[in-house]
């Protein structure tokens, strides 16, 4: 049954190609914890996107509560935490999932530092790393406004400060972020809700695809 | 076949028309025991994802996310501190040297070397070696800039007030009516900014709990104590008068 769906799909778009290169790839010895326990460091990439999908999950039924203004914000984070049915649940795993995500995007940085793995022919593949570790810190930046309650708007305030220290463009940046040169308020919120559901997810698809695709491409480095 | 005439399409498109060979891989790239993707490694792997999961959701039910009171910028007194992870990018610019006239030392260009050099690590690092001991400069820079990523992350944790972190955010329902012209134009401009916006606490203790009667609000705010300043001099014994009416008659309320 299976087989002829497949076979049907396979004689028209020719997928067969495509899931051979997904499914029908060898992995090596040096990287199986099942044969030398020492190698679960090569498990922190494959968490990472694990929690990474924790977060879209947890975060598309985040948004079917959240409301993205300043009257509703709060009560809405307020409703779902105490009133929803596994609400509490939901946030909290978008919660800590966020914070687990810092830290094993820091370790499987740490990994692929250290044993050497970005060096050539995979410089390209480093960079774009690099790039997804900007683009999650930035997710994780955004997101700790959009609950609006005291530790949200005082953090963030302190972080638009950063911004505005920056020389020649820091004022501009801190516009563009908050959307007025002094007030954080509900234009504040309404932009930090935009990048953070719509203008960073979307960076972080396409790095993510390049950082997979160049994976298959060039394989896993080799054993040191 | 695969050119010439006997080559055939599907329909019209562009896909040819041909008997699929089984794909029998010769897994022979690396050395040792290779093992196949799929299914067998994929397998392993979604158990390890199966127990991890466990241990976040157990976390997750054990610690519910926080959620302070609703934000308030005219809230003065209110000391911010950013997500953990930020602490130690927070803690650079408390340093002589970063901060002040420095700002943009610690502000811009400490995160901002530290970041290129991430980014253009390959270039920077071109020994052909890879293993961190037979490349002793990168791995050492890399073991110092963690190091200090740490250090200056603890530094933070440990130099601050969490009583007051703790205290000052809490959510708490109170009969504070904040359309009342004594909360409006006295106790706004007197008292929250210690006391926290909502009189919740803030470097002061908080007032919503505490069990006081007018006399012993009034001669606090008339005489002052160890750490609060008295208001003798800048307030008319009326308004002092309203201000402890309005304070002792603070108390508790059921959860909206």
């Amino acid at each position: 049954m299976f087989n002829k769906i497949y076979d049907w799909i396979d004689d028209r778009i020719d997928i067969n190609p495509i899931w051979r290169d997904i499914a029908d790839h060898e992995v090596p010895e040096h990287v199986n914890p099942g044969y030398h326990f020492s190698a679960f460091v090569y498990c922190f990439g494959g968490l990472t996107f694990f929690l990474v999908v924790i977060q879209i999950l947890s975060g598309m039924f985040l948004t079917m509560y959240y409301v993205p203004d300043i009257v509703n914000a709060w009560h809405s984070v307020y409703y779902l935490q105490n009133d929803v049915a596994a609400g509490m649940i939901v946030r909290g795993m978008h919660h800590w999932g966020a914070s687990l995500t810092v830290v094993m995007m820091f370790l499987h940085t740490l990994r692929v530092f250290f044993t050497g793995a970005y060096k050539a022919p995979r410089e390209l593949n480093w960079v774009v790393g690099v790039l997804l570790f900007a683009v999650i810190l930035g997710l994780a930046f955004t997101g700790y406004l959009l609950p609006w309650d005291m530790k949200a708007l005082f953090a963030t305030r302190v972080g638009l400060d950063i911004a505005e220290s920056v020389p020649f463009v820091g004022e501009w940046i801190k516009t563009l972020l908050a959307g007025d040169a002094t007030i954080i308020g509900a234009q504040t919120l309404t932009r930090f809700f935009a990048i953070h559901v719509f203008f960073l997810p979307a960076a972080l698809f396409i790095l993510l695809a390049l950082h997979f695709i160049m994976i298959r491409k060039q394989g896993i480095s080799g054993p040191l | 076949m695969k050119r010439g005439k006997g080559l055939t399409f599907v329909g019209d498109s562009r896909i040819q028309k041909y008997d699929k060979p089984r794909l029998s891989r010769d897994y022979s790239e690396f050395p040792g025991r290779t093992e196949e993707f799929w299914p067998d490694f994929l397998l392993k792997e979604w158990m390890t994802g199966a127990v991890f999961l466990i241990g976040f959701l157990c976390l997750t039910v054990a610690h519910p996310a926080p959620l302070e009171r609703m934000a308030d910028p005219t809230d003065t007194g209110y000391v911010p501190l950013p997500d953990w992870y930020f602490l130690f990018l927070y803690q650079i610019l408390k340093y002589t040297y970063a901060s002040g006239p420095f700002n943009v030392i610690g502000a811009v260009i400490m995160p901002g070397i530290a970041f290129s050099a991430l980014l253009l690590a390959p270039w920077l690092d071109t020994n052909k070696e890879r293993h961190w001991l037979k490349r002793p400069i990168a791995s050492s820079m890399m073991i110092l800039a963690v190091g200090l990523i740490f250090y200056t992350t603890w530094e933070s944790v440990a130099y601050h007030d969490w009583e007051q972190q703790n205290q000052q955010g809490q959510i708490v329902f109170s009969n504070l009516d904040a359309d009342d012209p004594v909360f409006q134009e006295l106790v706004r401009t007197n008292c929250t900014s210690c006391h926290g916006g909502e009189l919740t606490g803030g470097s002061g203790p908080e007032l919503i709990e505490k069990e006081m009667s007018v006399e012993h609000v009034s001669a606090f705010v008339t005489n002052g104590s160890e750490n609060m300043p008295a208001f003798e001099d800048t307030l008319t014994e009326e308004e002092i008068q309203a201000i402890s009416e309005f304070i002792a008659n603070l108390e508790l309320t059921a959860a909206e």
